[in-house]
């Protein structure tokens, strides 16, 4: 967020954003607009957001989005290729989930600021809140993925030893179970507010996060596992990668004004350089099939697209929610189109 | 009944706000008896330029906020020009300035209250919606689902805050600080379906005066947040006074974006099972 300078035609409250960064002009932009004719659909106070904008920070939500998809599908497909007899993709990919989920824990304490915030959470089972939902499957799926991860390579101790085998198989199973979940579910977490550039997007959020999710946890077995073993990965990242990137065009023609915000400023540089990381990855993946190089690179360039994709979604989401014009001109054309109002 | 659903099994009455804002003189009391009453910390000594507003909106240590709007009445149609300085029309019209005392809606369906994870918020016997700071676990999810702006986070400690309709001095039969404190029965507390009535009442009374712009906002049960406890007489457009024109309750769309996310991980699923071969 820039802080606002004073220009000229500006109005007299051109002083610094507040402290806090909480309440003040988004950006000169939105105080340009003070210069247009006094429409309905051009009003607001003082060029004020109507919302508060998220609060949360980009590294730790964001982030969250991108690793808890990339868990979420690298157990998925763990757990198949070994149901499948399929070797080499099984241990990589457990111990990209575990990482993965492991990381997305540190962000979502770090958010909520103490740890022991987090049992708060547990209190009660609440399907009206995905962040309720969310923080049980957490509970079930974190621990699984752990699990699998860890048992795979760890020995236990004299009498469970034998046991360990069994277990590392059914968490490597619940985690694989539930990991679609996982990646899917954050798509309603952003959705369900009424942030502008989120809430116009909750009937394909989910189906670009699951997309996001392949795209990512495919390039990690490319970059992981010899391309010779990384068939199914490669399928799941190419599929994922144009589920993600459909998605996302429907989402935007849909939404109508605040899918701007996803061509915009900060936001429209970060869905920018996504797109090009994933279309690259997945030319690399399809072209590159036989080189360990290509099919890496590749790999790397589909994690990287999908990280970015979470990361402008949210931005976008922040953006369509400290301009006012995202929240007051949808709901004007509402007003206007609902049989009886004068303009009808 | 909006208590009754929430489980209270001998709820009074639903009280509510009805903030009259053609009475209302800017004077701020509301703001200063809510920041007595309720110890909310300084919101910041900061100049907004924004008429007589220096508190700038709702926030986590702002409960009550009183917005001045200065304009030119009747506003000119679309086209005439406004100058880009001072947000007034260059000409036409008598020069008048609109103030209202903004707060929480204490919505019948109420987003932060949905999305709560912890149980912190929690709909009261009154029908109002109040924030336990003792369980709020601080991770702003409220905040965001706000069609409002209300609620904030209190960057000190991580919680978010709001206005509680003094939910204390609701239990001793008292009425909130800010009614209490206002000089001009603008803020007016009391049973909202005798507030409605009045409300109705008084938009009449206004309307017979030649004072076409009144509207009531809020008070309508069919809207998108189920109407709201708290609601108001305004002279102008809502967004003119910082408020959405045609707010609602993103939980709505809930059912359907669980539908939804159930398909993208079956299909996600299915792609992976496909994948691995």
């Amino acid at each position: 967020m820039p802080a606002v300078s004073p220009g000229a035609g500006s109005h007299p409250a051109g002083g610094p954003r507040p402290a806090d960064g909480r309440r003040g002009f988004p950006d000169g932009e939105a105080r340009g607009r003070r210069g247009r004719p006094d429409t309905d659909a051009g009003r607001s106070y003082y060029g004020q957001p109507v919302l508060n904008p998220p609060t949360w920070a980009a590294l730790d939500i964001a982030g969250y989005l991108f690793l808890g998809g990339l868990a979420g599908g690298s157990s998925a497909l763990a757990a198949a290729t070994e149901a499948k007899g399929i070797e080499g993709l099984g241990r990589p990919l457990r111990m990209g989930a575990a990482g993965a989920i492991g990381l997305s824990l540190v962000a979502l304490v770090h958010d909520l600021g103490r740890p022991g915030r987090f049992y708060n959470m547990l209190r009660v089972f609440k399907p009206s809140s995905p962040m309720s939902v969310g923080s049980w499957i957490l509970s079930v799926y974190g621990p699984a993925a752990i699990a699998a991860a860890v048992l795979d390579v760890v020995p236990l101790p004299g009498p469970l030893a034998s046991a360990r085998r069994p277990l590392q198989k059914a968490a490597s199973v619940t985690a694989g179970l539930i990991g679609p979940v996982v990646t899917t579910y954050t798509g309603v977490l952003v959705a369900d507010t009424a942030v502008p550039a989120w809430h116009g997007g909750y009937r394909e959020m989910p189906f670009l996060f699951a997309g996001s999710a392949g795209s990512a946890s495919g390039g990690l077995g490319l970059l992981t596992v010899p391309p010779m073993r990384a068939a199914p990965a490669r399928r799941l990242a190419v599929t994922g990668a144009v589920a993600e990137l459909t998605a996302l065009r429907v989402m935007k023609a849909r939404m109508g004004l605040p899918a701007e915000t996803y061509d915009q400023g900060r936001a429209g540089r970060l869905m920018k350089a996504a797109e090009t990381l994933t279309v690259a990855g997945t030319t690399g993946a399809v072209v590159g099939r036989r080189s360990r190089l290509a099919s890496a690179a590749a790999g790397a360039c589909l994690l990287a697209g999908s990280a970015l994709t979470r990361f402008g979604v949210f931005q976008a989401g922040v953006q369509s929610a400290e301009d006012p014009r995202y929240t007051v001109e949808p709901q004007r054309a509402r007003l206007a189109a609902r049989p009886g109002s004068p303009s009808a | 009944m909006v208590a009754t659903d929430a489980g209270w099994a001998d709820s009074g009455p639903r009280m509510g706000f009805f903030t009259d804002t053609s009475v209302c003189i800017g004077c701020k009391a509301c703001e200063v008896a809510c920041k007595e009453w309720n110890h909310v910390p300084d919101d910041g000594l900061r100049f907004s330029g924004f008429s007589y507003d220096n508190s700038w909106g709702l926030g986590a240590d702002t409960w009550r906020h009183v917005a001045f709007i200065e304009q030119r009445h009747p506003a000119p149609g679309a086209g005439d020009g406004l100058p880009a300085g001072d947000g007034l029309p260059a000409a036409g019209g008598e020069l008048r300035w609109l103030m209202s005392s903004d707060v929480c809606k204490h919505c019948t369906r109420a987003a932060c209250l949905d999305v709560c994870p912890t149980g912190a918020l929690f709909r009261t016997e009154f029908g109002t919606v109040v924030v336990q700071s003792d369980v709020c676990n601080g991770c702003g999810y409220c905040v965001p689902a706000c069609p409002y702006g209300v609620i904030d986070q209190r960057k000190e400690d991580g919680r978010v805050w709001k206005c509680t309709l003094c939910y204390d001095r609701l239990k001793v039969g008292m009425e909130p600080a800010c009614a209490k404190a206002c000089p001009t029965r603008s803020i007016q507390f009391g049973e909202l379906d005798v507030l409605r009535a009045e409300a109705a009442d008084r938009v009449e009374v206004l309307h017979r005066r030649g004072v076409a712009g009144a509207r009531l906002y809020g008070d309508d049960p069919g809207d998108g947040v189920g109407g709201t406890g708290a609601f108001f007489l305004l002279l102008d457009e809502p967004e003119v006074y910082g408020l959405p024109p045609e707010p609602v309750v993103t939980t709505r769309d809930l059912p359907s974006m669980w539908k939804r996310a159930a398909v993208a991980a079956l299909a996600l699923a299915a792609t992976v099972v496909a994948a691995a071969r």
